[in-house]
């Protein structure tokens, strides 16, 4: 018998998925678990209704409204805007008239939909795992098959459990040796899309693997993975290991008791053979890597915070020249500023990149016995009720509305600018999202990217600053 | 879906790289719950000023490219969220064509399921279109599905590849739901077969 071809992650969790394929090459794809939220699918819902077509699996679905609701005490008392409450009414009728599950807004669990899937045990490893949201890639860290779909898709994944897919490419970004103190996940993706640009993963799934990964936890692999669609790739993943099995044990709707062990034997099955072929491989050593922050309007502009914003002139050809010195117009910089010069108006601790517990416990190390910084707003947003809940146990609310920082109820709040919490025009804000886009968290406003330790720090000294001179006291 | 054979028409200048989709439609505009009439929206925060005013300098608000069907762009268009709004708005608008040397993954699917068709051609031939573009009115581009080429206003023809199964969808106008169950009975036995072995994965 001839020896199997060794194959990646990525390769088996996808072999194993695929239900038929086509002459052309298109797989049929089976897809375990669909995560619905309220912006992406109500024309999906509309298109099932005109076709009179069933929701197939509703047991391997789950809804959540994150993106349009308020964080603050007015989401108990009905949401404002009558847009806004419009998706969130349309998602509250689809789910009853499709027999949907749902995590109502009020509801303990609720959050947003890439925190709660992990959370809830509602995406596993060697899951295929999709949602009408690019950050579906987050749910990689599980060593599962995460990805992004469109409207039309999620109709495709309701009507029939399947998309049609072509395989993506083999990527490995190695991530060798040990982070210093004061970096985080955050700054070693970060690093990666500084290094690879925001092209450098088209057309295929990263595997991000390495020492430096290994040693993560669950919640800096979800932070890694999370920003695979910044660097363009279709999905990251992290192979399953004793981390992954230790943190789903004992999840709601994780496999429990027998079916546990057979799923963790299953589990291990999965990581990448060795000698398996990657299209692609990139390596870096976690000891080069500093506290990064972007300075530019895409995710691929980040440099360490100890440099300074850099002259357009320095980069070789013109169409990227004009390009930077757009972005520092927008962005209100002038080159050769240093980055912790840079001041704050607003900071944002938040999204789906960066709100877990682990996420809150790390800002609150910085920010315990110290204070804001005048005139900064700053803003705690957990990914989900339940890391609220956890975190106000662990007395984490007291540590930054003692500082004065706000403490907010779960949602994507200024991720994005599309519920109450935006920046106004030519505000400059510190955020752990992921994306630092023109008008991302509002009109004219300024992002940068940074992570929960960095973000504490540009709050409590009011500018960008190094998080390495701010260590817990 | 309305089928994609052959379009000949005006081609818009857009000559940026990673036009990403929040730029193409901003996210405040996402809450609809429709996917018709967000062609106003297309490229908003470009084509208005914050007062609601035009902006005059932008393509679109040009003439000719107001009646633009077809846009040209650079590297990695469509990058960022996965929102089909961005499909939606460009069809509503009227662009029923991109051509640019690539484009973000999700965009690029999202398009062919809506009657978009992307066409991926090398840098230094969007440089040429994107000159062609700028002509306007006199110079319109013919984009042929069926022959697979784009046909420059001076008549030089440009092959391009497109996936097999898209420009047939695309050539019919098929939905992909239709087809797809009419592969049910294999969909089932998957199902069968991994109900058995992987029990937990089912309610
Ligand atoms: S937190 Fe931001 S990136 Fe994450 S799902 Fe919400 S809007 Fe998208």
């Amino acid at each position: 018998m001839a020896e199997a071809r060794p194959r990646t992650l990525f390769d088996k969790i996808w072999d194993h998925h695929v239900v038929e394929t086509l002459p052309d090459g298109t797989a049929l794809l089976y897809i375990d678990r669909h995560l619905v939220h309220e912006v992406t699918s109500p024309q999906a819902f509309e298109g099932l209704r005109v076709a009179g077509r069933p929701v197939r699996r509703p047991d391997a679905t789950i809804a959540v409204v994150d993106h349009n609701i308020a964080t603050d005490a007015t989401r108990r008392t009905g949401i404002t805007d009558p847009e806004s409450r419009l998706q969130v009414e349309t998602l509250e009728k689809n789910v009853v008239e499709f027999g949907v599950p749902y995590i109502p807004l009020l509801d303990a669990r609720q959050g947003i939909v890439h925190v709660i899937g992990p959370e809830q045990g509602l995406s596993l490893p060697g899951m295929t795992i999709v949602c009408g949201d690019s950050h579906t890639s987050t749910h990689g860290a599980l060593g599962a098959l995460a990805f992004g779909i469109g409207t039309s898709e999620v109709e495709h994944v309701l009507a029939t459990q399947t998309l049609l897919q072509k395989p993506a490419k083999n990527m490995r970004v190695t991530v060798d040796g040990t982070l210093p103190v004061g970096c985080t996940a955050k700054d070693i993706v970060l690093a990666i899309i500084g290094k690879i640009g925001t092209a450098g993963g088209t057309g295929h799934v990263i595997e991000f693997a390495g020492e430096a990964i290994r040693a993560l936890d669950m919640a800096g692999r979800m932070t890694v993975c999370n920003m695979s669609i910044e660097a363009g790739a279709r999905a990251g993943m992290v192979a399953p290991d004793e981390t992954t099995f230790e943190y789903v044990k004992g999840k709601p709707y994780a496999p429990k008791g027998e079916a546990f062990e057979r799923a963790v034997a299953w589990w291990r099955s999965l990581p990448t053979d060795p000698g398996a072929h990657f299209d692609k491989e990139v390596t870096l050593r976690a000891e080069d890597i500093v506290p990064m922050v972007s300075w530019g309007t895409s995710p691929e502009d980040v440099l360490p915070i100890t440099s300074t914003v850099p002259n357009p002139s320095s980069f070789a050809d013109e169409a990227r020249q004009a390009q930077v010195q757009r972005m520092l117009d927008y962005m209100g910089l002038q080159a050769g500023q240093k980055l912790t010069d840079l001041k704050v108006d607003v900071v944002f601790i938040g999204s789906c990149t960066n709100s877990r517990i682990e996420d809150m416990r790390m800002a609150a190390s910085i920010v315990r016995g110290r204070k804001v910084a005048d005139g900064v707003r700053a803003m705690v947003v957990p990914g989900s009720g339940l890391v609220k809940q956890q975190a106000e146990a662990e007395g984490l609310d007291r540590v930054f509305q003692d500082a004065g920082f706000e403490w907010r109820e779960a949602g994507c709040s200024m991720c994005l600018g599309m519920n109450p919490d935006k920046l106004t025009p030519g505000q400059r804000c510190a955020s752990t999202s992921n994306r630092n886009f023109e008008g991302r968290q509002g009109p004219g406003g300024r992002t940068h990217l940074l992570s929960p330790a960095m973000a504490a720090a540009a709050a409590l000294a009011g500018h960008l600053a190094d998080v390495r001179e701010w260590q817990p006291q | 879906m309305k089928p994609f054979t052959n379009l000949t028409g005006i081609a818009a200048p857009l000559p940026k790289a990673n036009v990403d989709t929040d730029q193409i439609i901003p996210a405040r505009f996402l809450k609809t719950i429709q996917r018709s009439g967000l062609g106003r929206h297309l490229f908003a925060n470009f084509r208005f000023r914050e007062d609601g005013s035009e902006n005059p300098d932008f393509v679109l608000n040009q003439e000719p490219y107001r009646n633009a069907e077809i846009l040209v762009a650079f590297e990695n268009f469509g990058c960022g969220s996965s929102r089909e709004h961005a499909p939606w708005a460009l069809l509503d608008f009227g662009i029923r064509c991109v051509i640019a040397p690539d484009f973000a993954d999700i965009f690029h699917n999202n398009s062919f399921k809506n009657g978009i068709l992307p066409v991926k051609l090398p840098r230094e031939v969007c440089e040429k279109l994107m000159e062609d573009a700028r002509m306007g009115g006199n110079a319109r581009l013919t984009v042929d599905l069926e022959r697979k080429v784009v046909v420059r206003p001076n008549g030089e023809e440009i092959p391009f590849e497109v996936d097999a199964f898209r420009r047939h969808c695309l050539l019919n106008g098929l939905d992909d739901i239709g087809q797809t169950l009419e592969h049910k009975d294999s969909i089932d036995s998957y199902e069968a077969r991994q109900r058995s072995s992987q029990p937990w994965l089912y309610a």
